[in-house]
């Protein structure tokens, strides 16, 4: 029987066998090298480097969950209602996985926001972070898609006609409107065509799609390290001893890791306290419930649209109002190439704007939530 | 199409008058006339079409009530809507001008008709089936036949003049089709046109009958069905006494009449041993226990041996049918309470956010037996009513246990959550050491 201290060396030594096999085959050393020297800088805006991992976690979490409710659920419009019932009430932890699913979207979509607006107002996004920037857009798009495809699954009321209007307003955009929404409905109506469609894109070609952007996003903040915020960067420069960096390998993963723990706790404390609700399977025959209302986050867009008047001018109001957000989105995506220099006097400008937008999106999700 | 060659000669003085070579004064002349054409022209045939004009409505627009009838008003009417005229029921030419020649005996004047002629009059062209198929085939034609079998009908042959005719219920000059919610006689507004005469003492004295029908028929549970839940299929007045034919039910036909809608409870009357004794006794079977007008919605205190339970007022303790009455509402209580512990059960499982829709489910099927044995006491048969209260009341347990489960199952939850965030806590705690010594270990290389 071996002795506990004799133990880790024998450990020891059969992974540094492995290494070296791997190294030997393959270069692992190599490999690994950029990032036992990679450092993260350190300054009192740190923290902020934190919401990428936790977003990247979150959805890590997701894709898990999402395989395990894979076992269980039936993507048609007669079964979707009934199997996330039997995960929630039959299957052990079923509720549990449905729950986390559910809430990590939601707090991945929210950090994934977060995240944005601070490399915006940190002016991370600018040369020669450029098509990070895109990547990042790109993906926070995605995780928007994520929610939309996903919300209908569960084939209930509340996702059953949000789907309904979320669909119509698509139909609404010029030209291609009508044939997206054909496409997005798989016919005139949402109806199981609509389900497994959604399906479709909520477990395959989102994530297929999603995978290979973060794997872009990522090598490209490898390659171009972290962004230090210009007022820091103007001070390091000034006073170069003053430069406080920290290894990526094992500080800063070792923070990292603390929040990813810290997520996870709050994900289980919502998902054990607030389970996430099922309500009453979809009916196509019956009037919409009052008052319906989209995901959070897209609350200030309904909003937005429903305080458009029917008519501004010659222009349909629903019209001008995607055209507004279609626009908004397309410059939001190409600030990075519109915004010049980082230091230049256009940024003050962007940076109004970011603090525009978000103050919009706050009160607009906030009045959707408050009026009637 | 004369409307179109002027809209386009409309539209070429306008071009015309944009034209580069033309000169100043004529381009101002045919840009004037163009502007005073085209407007003209462009909501010309948006304007509805006119009425042909009466010369009564010419005089009578201006009378005071009863006699005085505004374009406004008869443009209402039903009548007025299918093209029938003034001269349809009163005879006379209203093409002439002068009121002697539209109110001519020679034109066919009848003037203003008697309350007698009334009936009879409306039937000349409401009894025809083939006139009245060509603007309504569905509409009947029976009115006056069954008017004549009403007591208004009886009580006019004989010369009342005071009792309702066509007119007093339907209005006159201002007629909308019964669907239409305006109507006097639409399903809504029924109880108040019958009130107009029928809750008026004074006019009600003669004929010796209560008028307190329309304020029992407001606080009753049909009147609640119809008016605040806008089930327009739920009974008002002409639904029990008929309408053209109204009429009190007699003793023997009230059962035939609320089994109309309440078909089972009253197959179980048949049954039940009430029915030969209300027989027996004289009474009139459904309204010896729910009253007339009214009707309120039945409790199960209504059966029983309580203070409320109107079993008592024939039923005396130690005979066999208190008994019965005693049990029976029992059993549903016991029901009742059943499903109310288990709705309080799930209600707090339900806001504790546990998955307990198929309980839910099932509770309502429970409803169900409960809904069930209340109308299978219509028999008056303890043994069959237990039979539904039993079935209720093995879903109830059941649900209530369902409950007690998913109450367990959170208290489960929690203590796992409790057990997950304290492992959480060691390891940030340790993490936190962790990067402490990695970062003592880095400065102390460092320096």
């Amino acid at each position: 029987m071996a002795s506990p201290p004799e133990a880790a060396p024998r450990t020891s030594a059969h992974s540094n066998r492995l290494v070296a096999w791997l190294d030997e085959r393959f270069g692992w050393e190599d490999l690994l090298a950029p990032l036992r020297h990679k450092t993260v800088p350190v300054h009192k805006l740190s923290y902020w480097y934190f919401l990428g991992g936790i977003t990247l976690f979150l959805f890590v979490i997701q894709v898990l969950t999402g395989i395990l409710l894979l076992l269980y659920y039936r993507p048609s419009a007669n079964e979707a209602f009934e199997s996330v019932q039997y995960i929630m009430t039959q299957v052990q932890f079923g509720w549990l996985v449905r729950s986390i699913h559910s809430w990590s979207a939601n707090l991945m979509i929210f950090t994934a926001f977060a995240h944005m607006f601070s490399v915006l107002f940190l002016r991370a996004y600018t040369k020669p972070r450029e098509l990070t920037w895109l990547t990042g857009m790109v993906l926070l798009f995605l995780a928007l898609g994520f929610g939309f495809s996903g919300y209908l699954l569960p084939w209930n009321t509340l996702a059953f006609f949000a789907t309904k209007v979320g669909t119509e307003i698509t139909g609404q955009v010029p030209l291609i409107g009508k044939p997206l929404l054909i496409f997005l409905r798989g016919g005139e109506e949402v109806t199981g065509a609509t389900l497994t469609r959604f399906f479709g894109f909520h477990v395959a070609l989102l994530p297929g799609i999603t995978t290979l952007l973060i794997a872009a996003h990522i090598l490209l903040i490898q390659r171009l390290g972290m962004s230090v915020p210009p007022s820091q960067e103007a001070a390091w420069k000034a006073m170069p001893p003053d430069k406080r960096e920290m290894p990526f390998f094992p500080n800063f993963f070792a923070h990292e890791l603390m929040a990813w723990y810290i997520a996870l706790g709050v994900l289980g404390a919502l998902a054990a306290l607030a389970p996430w609700e099922l309500g009453s399977k979809a009916d196509p025959f019956v009037p919409a419930p009052a008052g319906i209302k989209p995901e959070w986050y897209f609350m200030f867009m309904f909003q937005t649209l429903k305080l458009i008047p029917a008519k501004v001018g010659p222009i349909d109001g629903e019209l001008l109002g995607i055209l507004g957000f279609g626009l908004g989105g397309l410059v939001w995506v190409l600030l990075p190439f519109l915004g010049g220099d980082r230091y230049g006097r256009r940024q003050v400008f962007i940076r109004g704007l970011g603090v525009f937008a978000l103050a919009y999106m706050l009160s607009m999700t906030v009045y959707g939530y408050l009026a009637k | 199409m004369r409307l179109k060659l002027t809209r386009l000669f409309g539209w070429w003085l306008l071009a015309v008058g944009f034209w580069p070579r033309a000169k100043s004064q004529e381009r101002f002349l045919l840009l004037a006339a163009a502007c005073l054409l085209i407007p003209a022209v462009l909501f010309a045939d948006q304007a509805p079409p006119q009425p042909a004009k009466s010369s009564c409505v010419d005089c009578h627009s201006s009378f005071p009530a009863p006699t005085g009838v505004t374009e406004e008003q008869w443009a209402t009417d039903i009548h007025a809507q299918k093209g029938l005229t003034c001269a349809s029921c009163h005879g006379g030419d209203p093409k002439d001008p002068s009121p002697e020649g539209a109110m001519s005996k020679k034109a066919g004047f009848r003037g203003k008709p008697k309350r007698t002629e009334i009936p009879a009059m409306c039937a000349k062209c409401h009894a025809d089936g083939a006139y009245m198929r060509q603007y309504n085939p569905s509409l009947r034609t029976d009115q006056l036949a069954q008017y004549q079998t009403s007591v208004h009908g009886k009580r006019l042959a004989k010369g009342d003049t005071k009792v309702a005719v066509c007119i007093d219920c339907h209005s006159v000059h201002g007629i909308r089709p019964a669907k239409d919610t305006r109507s006097t006689v639409n399903p809504l507004n029924v109880a108040n046109t019958c009130s107009r005469c029928h809750s008026d003492a004074a006019y009600m004295k003669d004929y010796k009958i209560k008028t307190d029908q329309f304020a029992g028929y407001s606080a009753s549970v049909h009147h609640d069905a119809m008016v605040v839940r806008g089930d327009l299929s739920a009974p008002t007045c002409t639904t029990c006494h008929g309408n053209h034919g109204a009429a009190p039910p007699g003793v023997a036909s009230v059962e035939n009449v609320c089994s109309t809608c309440h078909v089972f409870q009253a197959q179980l009357f048949d049954i039940s041993p009430h029915k030969a004794a209300f027989a027996a006794m004289g009474t009139a079977s459904c309204i010896t226990c729910h009253s007339n007008h009214r009707i309120v919605h039945p409790t199960d205190k209504l059966i029983g041996t309580g203070n409320e339970a109107v079993c008592t007022n024939c039923h005396a303790s130690g005979d066999p049918g208190f008994a019965a009455a005693g049990r029976i509402h029992d059993d549903l209580a016991k029901l009742d309470e059943a499903l109310k512990r288990s709705d309080e059960v799930l209600d707090k499982a339900e806001r504790s956010g546990m998955e307990v829709s198929q309980a839910r489910l099932e509770e309502a099927q429970g409803r169900d037996s409960l809904t069930k044995a209340r109308v299978t006491l219509h028999s008056f048969q303890p043994d069959k009513v237990e039979q539904d209260t039993q079935a209720g009341m093995k879903i109830a347990d059941k649900t209530y246990a369902a409950g007690l489960k998913a109450l367990a199952e959170r208290d489960y939850r929690r203590k796992g959550l409790g057990l997950t965030l304290i492992t959480i806590l060691v390891v940030l705690a340790g993490l936190r050491m962790y990067i402490r010594q990695a970062e003592s270990r880095k400065q102390s290389g460092g320096s």
